[in-house]
């Protein structure tokens, strides 16, 4: 008898520590494959950063940082030479040579039915030639400055398991296996994927020995799970429950100000004598001409909005003010532009000056299950507008439906976001150059902005490998835009995860939920 | 009854087939689903890719063709977004979906049944008067809201169950259950009596009604003139009558329950099919969409079926060929 009980309490104890050892975590947002390279996603890259490498990985700011190359530089205008970190080993113990990062490139165009094909990040690469098992060197097509940031979204793959290996097989877990921190060791499709540590990794290893990651995409069940005791961890905290969250003494909370913008699109596609769709002058009536061709309207309808009130009130302090693409500290951050004053009166000013001293009649849309509060924001803005004389009726429709529209350029003004990656040119190059379908540019600019000068300094950073230089035109480029008011940014998201007190996690400006980022917090 | 039976098979496939017509042109007309799932980098070369590599270039006629082509060798699709069967997929998410509207179900007819009866029997005691007041509140709640309020209740504040989720599994012929373990139970109940909520108070009522009327007939106080026990009146000649619409609601009521338990499903992360199709929906990703509702429609064609042979079982008056 009394050797059971001993033997109970032995258990017990081996049994909570596997369960101190475990971390639960619950994300908003649904992993749909485990094939790194099939479906471009930031919940499916998030996983996949706990299982694979990048040749160049990002910390929680978007830095670059050595993965599984140590360095690397530009040795010739279009050759780029990669220095891989020796004596690292995928899971199943297969070693990792130059041989397995030419086949990955190799594979990223070729994965079939990807609806979001990663051929994008090795279409400027011409030739990739292998140096020694340790060095690779990729010949671009162009100078290429943008290489190594197209690196940090390439998970590397063994050449030897992966060769013939399907999506499907990713899936089943077969053949999910890379060189990250983590091993998958279950997949439940839409349920929960359960990891183990990867206790020969190279890099900084995790804290927790096992990870039960789960997808709960109901806000109110996943805050409820966090405060039930049922997961250790939580991303996406709705805005609703965080004055409640930050009460609670049970509860940590980690923050970081993003990078994905809120702003509003603006339709400059239709002329100065053209009427715009949902334009009309104050009875009702077409009005002739598109008031936003005229930059003194533009300036005046981004001056109207107070965005401290929407970040503070709307928002519960999950926002802050913008007035470009991405925040202090990344990149791509030009110090030079500030976000829009709130000025009702100069606003009404500047409408008169521009001949619209009655204001006209206009239609915000927008989605409204897509971003944060994305519904109120159109109708604050909406009121915002109409206290200047701009009368807004607001129209918010579900996000499948409104991307479409959207993109056809059928709306006069939208809400749309725009999670970027830390380097200023991604802005750029798609929402604000010219739509150039054969360079691949302006491919989301839905109100068809369109600015020569823009273009002009776009272009030569584009080839420009010196990396201040490159840094330089971006930043012009950015200001000329924004300066114009080709759109009108109103403010960046704040990322926020929940977890239980006693747990501390690094968090990430790229909303990347990831378990090698919790650690238990420090005594 | 075989010529009965084909019939109600040539009406299954024509049904089936504009069901498919409906929704491919349903969700043609919301949008493109390349909009959707294109990634942010995405250029207009890598956009005119997908398109063609999801079949979305081709005109909606055959787009639509081919489709029915391969539905007619078993093959309902790929999904766009996961890139597996869509057929594959449904399976997979199934057997979650299958045993929460079972268990919702069983508990409808255990509680509701019993309850139903005793409101009928003694419509003026204050017993009954309970019963009924409380169906009203379960017709009444809103799911998303009761959902909610029990997670607050059993598992923030009193810690007794799980919040959310499915439990444990047992594998059984390929599919996983969670019926079998006690884990997985704890994980059920809640969501399993969020949605029979509504049930419930609908067999309570169809119950109390059913034996209201039918202890006025004539053939009940015949039985009871010949001496027959209180119990076998009810149990046996009551039960009987009353039974036709409880079957029959609680046959469509189970096929809802299966295809459209999806606000329980995501208040309570149970990964059923109600979480995959309104996912679906959300990114258009039509080779599920379809699939599923040909499947919903399949099954509710089935529950019909069986309901109206279960009619001529209790009931001698119906007769199949007569319809």
């Amino acid at each position: 008898m009394r050797k059971l009980f001993l033997g109970a309490t032995v258990a017990l104890a081996a049994l909570s520590h596997v369960q101190a050892q475990t971390l639960t975590m619950a994300v908003g947002a649904p992993i749909t494959s485990l094939d790194p390279h099939y479906h471009q996603l930031s919940p499916n890259n998030a996983v996949a950063d706990m299982t694979y490498d990048r040749l160049v990985n990002t910390d929680g700011k978007s830095r670059q940082i050595p993965g599984l190359a140590t360095e690397w530089r530009a040795t010739a205008p279009t050759t780029w030479e990669f220095k891989l970190r020796p004596d690292v080993r995928f899971h199943n113990g297969n070693a990792f040579t130059a041989e397995d990062v030419a086949f990955t490139i190799a594979r990223l165009p070729n994965v079939p039915n990807s609806p979001t094909s990663f051929g994008i990040y090795s279409r400027p690469i011409a030739r990739v030639e292998i140096v020694d098992p340790l060095t690779i060197r990729f010949h671009t097509h162009q100078p290429y400055p943008l290489l190594p940031l197209d690196m940090t979204n390439v998970r590397i793959l063994d050449k030897e398991t992966h060769e013939n290996a399907s999506t499907e097989d990713f899936n089943a877990v077969r053949v999910a296996v890379g060189t990250g921190p983590f091993r998958v060791l279950s997949h439940r499709n839409g349920d929960r994927i359960e990891f183990a540590r990867n206790d020969a990794y190279w890099g900084p290893k995790p804290a927790f020995e096992r990870v039960n990651y789960r997808m709960i995409t109901n806000d109110a069940a996943r805050t409820a799970a966090l405060l039930a005791g049922d997961v250790d961890f939580i991303d996406q905290v709705p805005t609703t429950d965080l004055a409640n969250l930050r009460r609670d003494a049970r509860i940590a909370l980690s923050e970081v100000v993003g990078t994905r913008l809120i702003f509003l699109g603006l339709d400059h596609q239709r002329g100065p004598n053209e009427n715009s769709p949902f334009i009309t002058d104050n009875d009702g009536k077409p009005l002739g001409r598109n008031p936003l061709k005229d930059v003194r309207v533009r300036r005046a309808l981004s001056m109207a909005i107070d965005r401290g009130t929407i970040t503070e009130r709307l928002m519960e302090g999950a926002a802050t003010p913008a007035g470009q693409f991405l925040p202090p500290g990344v990149t791509g951050h030009v110090p030079a532009i500030q976000a829009p004053a709130y000025d009702p009166e100069g606003a009404k000013r500047l409408l008169a000056e521009a001949g619209y001293p009655n204001g006209f009649r206009i239609q915000l849309n927008g989605p409204n299950d897509r971003y944060i509060n994305d519904g109120r924001i159109i109708q604050a803005v909406g009121q915002m507008w109409t206290r200047i004389g701009v009368r807004t009726a607001v129209e918010g429709q579900t996000w499948a439906v409104f991307v479409n529209r959207a993109g056809k350029g059928e709306y006069s003004s939208h809400l749309i976001g725009w999670g970027s990656n830390p380097d200023g040119s991604h802005p750029l190059r798609n929402i604000l150059a010219t739509v150039t379908p054969d360079r691949g540019w302006g491919a989301s600019n839905r109100g068809r902005y369109s600015n020569p000068e823009v273009d002009r300094l776009l272009l030569s950073s584009l080839t420009e490998l010196d990396e201040p230089k490159r840094q330089g035109l971006v930043g012009d480029a950015l200001r000329t835009a924004l300066e114009d008011v080709a759109v009108i940014p109103i403010h960046i998201q704040t990322n926020i995860w929940a977890m239980r007190r006693g747990l501390a996690h690094d968090a990430r400006i790229d909303e990347a939920t990831r378990a090698q980022d919790v650690r238990p917090a420090q005594p | 009854m075989s010529v009965y039976l084909l019939r109600r098979l040539i009406q299954a496939a024509l049904v089936m087939l504009a069901m498919s017509v409906i929704v491919f042109i349903g969700v043609y007309a919301i949008g493109d689903p390349v909009e959707i799932l294109i990634s942010p980098d995405a250029d207009q070369a890598e956009r005119a890719r997908a398109i063609a590599a999801l079949g979305l270039d081709k005109p909606l006629w055959q787009q639509y063709l081919s489709f029915l082509t391969n539905a007619l060798q078993g093959d309902l699709g790929r999904s766009f977004v996961f890139n597996e069967p869509a057929l594959k997929l449904i399976g997979q998410r199934a057997p979650a979906t299958l045993e929460l509207a079972f268990a919702a179900m069983f508990l409808a007819i255990l509680v509701g049944l019993p309850l139903g009866l005793y409101a009928g029997l003694r419509p003026n005691g204050a017993g009954a008067k309970v019963i009924m007041a409380g169906s009203i509140l379960g017709f009444s709640l809103p799911t998303f809201w009761v959902g909610l309020m029990l997670i607050m209740v059993f598992a923030v504040q009193l810690g007794w169950l799980p919040s959310t989720g499915r439990g444990e599994t047992v594998e059984i012929m390929g599919l996983r259950w969670s019926f079998l373990t006690l884990d997985g139970l704890a994980h059920m109940a809640m969501p399993a009596l969020n949605l029979a909520l509504f049930k419930i108070s609908l067999v309570i009522r169809l119950t109390r009604s059913g034996v209201r009327e039918t202890m006025l007939m004539d053939f009940v106080k015949f039985a009871r003139a010949k001496g027959l026990s209180p119990n076998r009146v009810i149990g046996v000649h009551v039960f009987k009558n009353i039974l036709i619409p409880v079957v029959t609601v609680t046959g469509l009521e189970l096929g809802s329950t299966i295809a459209f338990s999806v606000v329980t499903e995501s208040v309570f992360a149970w990964p059923g099919m109600g979480k995959l199709i309104i996912d679906s929906i959300n990114v258009l990703d039509r080779p599920v969409i379809v699939a599923y509702l040909m499947s919903i429609v399949l099954m509710f064609i089935i529950i019909n079926l069986v309901v109206d042979l279960l009619y001529s079982v209790l009931d001698p008056r119906v007769r199949l060929e007569s319809k």
